[in-house]
C-alpha cells in the first residue's frame, strides 16, 4: 500500500468489491467492540483513512506480545489492518539491522513528527541503563527520544503497561512501565500477558478509523475491552450465583464446568475481554479450558500470591486491600459502578464466610 | 489432527454450563422482528460480543433453524447468509480466505444489506461493460449512471 493512498483506495485497487469492504468494516467494528450500528461510520472513516507510521520498540520483554499478534488467527481482517499501517521499525520483524535499522527509526520520526504512533512492549529498566540497550542506546533514552514527537503511545502487554514480570519482586533491574516515564503523551495500555491479539489490532483499527484514542479506564486501558471483569462476562457466572464451585481440578464440579472461584480464579478482580473474544480462533480461554484466570492484565499480578488460592482466602491481603483492588479495577461509568458495588458486597460476604 | 480431536472428545467432561444468555437473545430477536414487521428499522446482533458457554452458539443455530433462503458470497473469503426458520431473521457467518470465522451476526431485517448490489460496484460494472462494447456507452443511448 502506498503512503499517499487511503485504505479504501488501496482495497479497491486490490480488487476488493464494495461488498467485501462492507464485510471488512463489519468485522473491524466487531474487532473494535463497537455496536453493529456503527458499521456505516467505520466504513466512511476507513475509506478515507491514511496510512499512519508506526514505530514499535521492544524493551525488557519475551516477544510473547509480538508472537500473539503475528500468529493471530484472522489473516484477512488483521493483516489488512496491519497492511494499513506503515510499520517503520520493529526489531523482530524488520529486515534491516544495525545502523540501517536505527536510521529507519530516525527517518520515520523525522518525516512523521507529531503524527506517528509509538508502540512499546516490555518494561524499562531504570536501575542501571546497561541492563537493556539497543544499538548502544539505553531503553530509557530510546523511549524518551521516540516518544517526544509521537502522536500517541500504545503500551502493549502488562510489562509495558504496568512493569509486568520484570517489575515483580525483587525487581532486580528497577523495571518500570511506559507511563511511569512518559507523562505528556496519550498512552493506551493494552495489558495482558500476552494481550489478546484482537485487542491489539482493535486499538490500531480505532486509531486508524477515528484518528483518536479510544475511551480509557483509570488504568489507561480501552474501556471497550477492559470495561468489564472476566467474572462479569464469564459463562460460568451462573454457577457462582448458585454457589456451585469446583473444589479440585478433577472433582465432579470441575467435570460439570462449575465456577473456579475456590480454585483461585482471579476473574472477579481482573478486567479483560478473554471471556468474549477468547483465544485461538475464538476457541476458548483459560476458564473455558478448566483453569482459573490468573489476572495477567492487572498490575502486579505476579506478586499477589498463589494463582490457586481463592481471593477470599486473603490472597489480596486484607479485606480493605481486596475491596480497594476491586474498586480500582472498576471502569468508570454507572454500569461498571453498579457492578463494582455488587462485587464489593459479594467480596465482603465471601470474606466473612471464609473468616 | 482428527485422531487427537476424537481422543479429546473422549475425555469425560460434561459441560452443563449455560450462560443464561440464550433466552434474553431470543427475546431481543422477537422484539426486533416485531419492529421490522411493523415497518420499523432492523437490528444487528454481534454474537462475538455475547459471553456464551461452549456449545451455545450451535444451540442458537439449532434453535433458529434454517429457512427458505441461503446465499453464499465470496468477498474477502466466503460469507454465508442463512435465513432462519423465522422469516426476517438471518444468521450471517463471515469467514476469511483461510476459512476461519471472523465474525458472526444475527440480522433482523427484510434483506441483509450485504446481499444488495452496491452502487459503487454497479458503477464500476457499467464502466467495464462500456469498455468491452464497441463504441462505449454511446451505443447504449442513455446515461450510464
Amino acid at each position: 500500500m502506498r503512503k499517499d493512498q487511503s485504505l479504501g483506495e488501496y482495497l479497491f485497487s486490490q480488487g476488493v468489491s464494495r461488498r467485501g469492504f462492507l464485510k471488512f468494516c463489519s468485522a473491524t467494528a466487531s474487532l473494535m467492540a463497537l455496536p453493529p450500528s456503527m458499521v456505516g461510520r467505520v466504513a466512511a472513516a476507513l475509506e478515507s483513512a491514511r496510512r499512519p507510521s508506526v514505530i514499535w520498540l521492544s524493551f525488557q520483554e519475551c516477544t510473547g506480545c509480538t508472537e500473539s499478534l503475528t500468529r493471530s488467527h484472522a489473516p484477512t481482517v488483521e493483516s489488512l489492518i496491519f497492511d494499513a499501517i506503515s510499520l517503520d521499525y520493529h526489531h523482530t520483524l524488520q529486515a534491516a539491522a544495525g545502523f540501517a535499522a536505527e536510521e529507519a527509526r530516525e527517518a520515520a520520526m523525522r518525516e512523521n513528527a507529531g503524527k506517528y504512533l509509538l508502540v512499546v512492549d516490555g518494561s524499562i529498566p531504570i536501575g542501571n541503563p546497561a541492563y537493556s540497550t539497543i544499538a548502544g542506546i539505553s531503553n530509557l533514552d530510546m523511549l524518551k527520544e521516540s516518544a517526544a514527537n509521537a502522536a500517541a503511545i500504545i503500551a502493549v502487554g502488562t510489562c509495558a503497561s504496568f512493569g509486568g514480570i520484570p517489575h515483580a519482586n525483587p525487581n532486580p533491574t528497577g523495571a518500570v512501565s511506559v507511563s511511569d516515564i512518559i507523562k505528556d503523551k496519550p498512552i493506551i495500555n493494552v495489558s495482558g500477558c500476552p494481550p489478546i491479539p484482537v485487542v491489539i489490532t482493535g486499538v490500531l483499527a480505532h486509531f486508524l478509523t477515528f484518528g483518536s484514542i479510544p475511551d480509557l479506564d483509570e488504568l489507561g486501558r480501552p474501556k471497550a475491552f477492559f470495561g468489564q471483569s472476566i467474572h462479569d462476562r464469564c459463562y460460568r457466572r451462573p454457577f457462582y450465583e448458585r454457589g456451585q464451585f469446583a473444589k479440585t481440578f478433577d472433582d465432579e464440579g470441575a467435570r460439570l464446568g462449575w465456577c473456579l472461584y475456590e480454585l483461585g480464579c482471579k476473574g472477579p478482580t481482573t478486567y479483560n475481554a478473554c471471556a468474549t473474544l477468547k483465544w485461538n480462533e475464538g476457541t476458548s480461554f483459560p476458564i473455558g479450558s478448566g483453569h482459573g484466570c490468573i489476572g495477567c492484565s492487572e498490575p502486579d499480578f505476579w506478586d499477589k500470591g498463589s494463582f490457586y488460592r481463592p481471593i477470599s482466602a486473603g490472597l489480596w491481603g486484607s479485606r480493605e486491600a481486596l475491596l480497594g483492588a476491586a474498586a480500582a479495577g472498576a471502569a468508570i461509568g454507572i454500569g461498571s459502578a453498579l457492578a463494582a458495588r455488587s462485587r464489593k458486597k459479594k467480596a465482603v460476604a465471601e470474606e466473612a464466610k471464609s473468616s | 489432527m482428527v485422531n487427537i480431536m476424537s481422543a479429546l472428545e473422549g475425555i469425560a467432561v460434561r459441560v452443563e454450563a449455560a450462560s443464561g444468555n440464550i433466552t434474553p437473545l431470543l427475546h431481543e430477536i422477537r422484539h426486533a422482528l416485531r419492529r421490522v414487521a411493523q415497518g420499523g428499522e432492523g437490528t444487528t446482533i454481534d454474537l462475538g460480543s455475547l459471553p456464551l458457554a461452549p456449545g451455545e452458539e450451535k444451540r442458537i443455530e439449532d434453535l433458529l433453524g434454517q429457512g427458505e433462503v441461503r446465499a453464499e458470497l465470496n468477498a474477502l473469503g466466503p460469507t454465508v447468509v442463512q435465513e432462519t426458520r423465522y422469516p426476517g431473521v438471518w444468521y450471517i457467518t463471515h469467514r476469511n480466505t483461510e476459512q476461519e470465522v471472523v465474525a458472526r451476526f444475527i440480522e433482523v431485517t427484510r434483506m441483509p444489506e450485504l446481499l444488495l448490489a452496491q452502487s459503487e460496484d454497479m458503477r464500476r460494472a457499467v464502466s467495464e461493460l462500456d469498455s468491452k462494447l464497441p463504441g462505449g456507452n454511446r451505443d447504449v443511448g442513455h446515461d450510464d449512471h
